[in-house]
């Protein structure tokens, strides 16, 4: 393990932010030859101070143990994402640890490598404030497959959460998950062969934009769920992403919420209230662009708010939807409205605006403990004043100068 | 030839002039000073050249051990002479600065008995701390490692399998991994209700431990009948092995299923009817992580037993199925009343 002094300007000036001595940052090298290549690695994670780099060589680490970070203000930074000449952490052999790569530390900056093939997640990232992922790839290089792990890129529990420019390829969950999470950006990134592309869960105030969610079951899903200790989400706003072509066949394991999620789905608000959808590009979504539902399962949580309130949908491109709904019932709508559905699909349960110049279905099940099959679908006008606009995310700029 | 070696072992002890000086004892420089001695030795936990307690060192065994792939554990407790620990209102011994705690492995048929690991969680000033130590070759003395390590090891399961396994010594960070609690390390296992000392507790001449007589239940041993019932060793069990993460400030927190012994196990929050959060292949395709009257439906059932990294629970420290554990989980289940038909 090679040591030497930063040559990077921008760690001593967010060491500087942070308040800590810029003198003490060093760059800790690593590389994947070797035998104990796995371990060297994980030593230097644990042996990191306060600003220092972990940096990886380029090239390709066989990892039978998952990774974690445990030190703030740390940075771990590759070579690039490809596979001829970034740095690669291969995790096929994984035998142990329920993800690829665990930060449970503040202010941690990931970048410029690739995590393949995690038996569990990823890289997840657990009361980890103000982190930053930026220019990642996570992939199970077979593609969609049940046997894939769960989540590719999976903060939680987190305050001030930046995922940008990263690719996401083959979750059997979501391949962005951000859950019980504050004050979140998701953008420029890619997300696609996932069952979810990009998920917010269970989290308050977050900015999804300039992404593309393609070939997923669902493109952009905003949830809420009970009995988990932060709920209530709401203030999410989803603008300027391509949702296209989400019609891959849903691979989740049964019994996960989003094995509930028809293919063809583009942007499914579940539950919530204040999400706005707008500024966005649809096209080729079989079931819809837009679906907005209550929580339908049978629960026992009497703090949970099960329906969808204040939802905005608004200055959104649509191309060809509805034309393959892949809900219960949902062939002979089609079929009885001339072959498809309208491109945005509410079930009746809470309170929308649709201000987009397209059809609307509604199920007509306003009470959320109406079984499905009580349907009456039938067109309906939500066109109306929206609620005022929600301010955005703004990240601390620490944050930002991070991948300046 | 074992014998033999023994004897040579002793002798270069000897010949070493080890006869002349006092039996070494813990260093409580090190303990309290050294960020990360490398040799297990320096802490003078141990007697020289083996796994044997020092002097003053308390050992102590517990009703419910976490489960570690069949390992033998041997347990001690070191606190400076004249230090005392208290027990706090929740009953967890609440131990001084300098204190350590001290958890060997190995298995009897294994490595000639000898232990493969030592796990030191110290309080030191500024918190605690855990180190991880494996043992050298010849038995004498312990490395760190703070990165883990993967060791091959065989033994005998109780129902006489034979059973190999790559066995993960836990990296410094898998450490706090379970002993964490909003963030920092904290010891798990010596709790009132769970500690047990031998005879020698009343002879210790190091700290004490102030209230131990302080009369609580005891937790039930998860595999004696006599000591609980099937649900109450199963949620010992539960408390043991899994509410270290599962607890509203641990590991787990944000899987919203809470095991600790204190927690409602009527509740959701306990599983009962809980659907998977962030399980993803965890789920096994089922829909509750414990179906009443239904263990072959318990998705909880199905992470104990399975060995996937991307299912298996607890996520670190197992490669062998607990199958007599996963029996009496699975008794739990299977006796509670069938709840709403899904």
């Amino acid at each position: 393990m090679r040591v030497r002094h930063a040559a990077y300007i921008a760690l001593p000036v967010a060491a500087i932010l942070l308040g800590l001595s810029p003198a003490a940052a060093k760059t800790i090298r690593v590389e994947p030859d070797g035998v104990d290549a796995n371990e060297k690695l994980q030593e230097a994670l644990i042996l990191a101070e306060p600003g220092d780099v972990v940096e990886l060589a380029p090239g390709r680490w066989t990892l039978t143990d998952g990774l974690s970070l445990d030190v703030a203000n740390v940075t771990l930074r590759g070579a690039g994402i490809d596979d001829q000449n970034g740095s690669i952490l291969d995790f096929s052999g994984q035998q142990g640890a329920g993800e690829g790569l665990l930060v449970t530390s503040d202010d941690v900056f990931l970048t410029d490598f690739a995590v393949l093939n995690t038996k569990g997640d990823g890289i997840k990232s657990k009361g980890a404030d103000r982190i930053v992922y930026h220019q990642l790839r996570v992939e199970w290089t077979a593609g969609p497959k049940e046997t894939n792990g769960a989540y590719g890129i999976y903060p939680v529990e987190s305050t001030d959460v930046l995922v940008n420019r990263v690719v996401v390829r083959g979750a059997s969950d979501a391949g962005i998950y951000v859950g019980q999470s504050k004050n979140i950006v998701v953008r420029d990134s890619i997300a696609t062969e996932n069952v979810a592309g990009i998920e917010i869960e269970n989290s308050y105030d977050a900015d999804v934009h300039d992404n593309i969610a393609t070939k997923n079951t669902g493109g952009i899903l905003v949830f809420d769920l009970p009995s988990l200790p932060m709920q209530g989400g709401h203030n999410v706003r989803v603008f300027d992403n391509i949702v296209s072509d989400n019609n891959t066949p849903n691979f989740a394991p049964k019994g996960n919420i989003v094995a509930s999620v028809p293919a063809g789905t583009g942007v499914l608000v579940m539950a919530n209230r204040n999400v706005e959808i707008s500024g966005n590009i649809f096209d080729e979504n079989g079931t819809a662009n837009v679906m907005i539902v209550g929580y339908r399962y049978e629960h026992k949580d009497p703090k949970y708010q099960p329906l969808p309130k204040a939802i905005v949908v608004a200055d959104n491109l649509h191309g060809r939807a509805g034309y393959a709904p892949a809900f219960p019932g949902g062939a002979e709508v089609a079929a009885a409205l001339g072959g498809s559905i309208p491109p945005v699909l509410w079930d009746g349960a809470g309170d929308a605006v649709v201000n987009d110049a397209v059809g609307v279905l509604s199920l007509n099940l306003p009470d959320v403990s109406m079984p499905q099959s009580d349907a009456k679908p039938s067109p309906a006008d939500l066109s109306g004043d929206a609620p005022a606009a929600l301010p955005g995310v703004r990240l601390p700029e620490s944050m930002e100068a991070r991948i300046r | 030839m074992k014998l033999g070696a023994a004897a040579i072992a002793a002798a270069l002890v000897c010949a070493g002039g080890a006869m002349a000086l006092p039996p070494p004892s813990p260093n409580q420089t090190v303990i309290e000073e050294a960020a990360m001695p490398r040799k297990l030795s320096e802490f003078g936990l141990f007697r020289a050249g083996g796994a044997e307690l020092s002097d003053g060192v308390l050992p102590y065994d517990l009703h419910t051990p976490l489960f570690s792939d069949y390992a033998d554990k041997a347990r001690g407790i070191w606190m400076p002479p004249g230090a005392k620990a208290t027990v706090d209102a929740d009953g967890n011994v609440q131990f001084p600065v300098g204190t350590v705690l001290i958890k060997s492995f190995g298995w009897a048929d294994a490595n000639d008995g000898k232990p493969v690991e030592t796990r030191l969680l110290i309080h030191r000033s500024d918190g605690w701390t855990a180190l991880p130590y494996v043992w050298d070759a010849d038995g004498r003395d312990a490395t760190l490692a703070i990165g883990g390590r993967r060791i091959p090891v065989s033994f005998d399961e109780p129902d006489g399998t034979t059973r190999s396994i790559s066995y993960a010594v836990p990296n410094k960070n898998q450490c706090k991994e379970c002993h964490a609690l909003d963030g920092a390390i904290a010891p798990i296992g010596p709790k009132l209700r769970n500690i047990r000392f031998g005879a020698a507790y009343r002879t210790n001449a190091a700290g004490r431990i102030e209230g131990l007589s302080r009369q609580v239940a005891a937790l039930p041993a998860w595999d004696n009948p006599a000591s609980g019932s099937v649900a109450e060793r199963a949620r010992a069990y539960l408390d043991v092995n899994c509410a270290h993460c599962h607890n509203p400030k641990g590991s787990a927190s944000n899987s919203g299923l809470f095991l600790r012994w204190t927690d409602d196990p009527d509740g959701v929050n306990y599983g009962i009817e809980k659907r998977p959060t962030a399980a993803g292949r965890g789920s096994g395709g089922m829909d509750f992580a414990v179906a009443p009257g239904h263990p072959e439906a318990s998705f909880l059932i199905y992470r104990l037993e399975s060995l996937d990294p991307g299912i298996a629970m607890p996520e670190v420290g197992r490669a062998t199925v607990h199958k007599e554990g996963a029996a009496l989980l699975r008794q739990w289940i299977a006796g509670m009343e069938t709840r709403s038909a899904h």
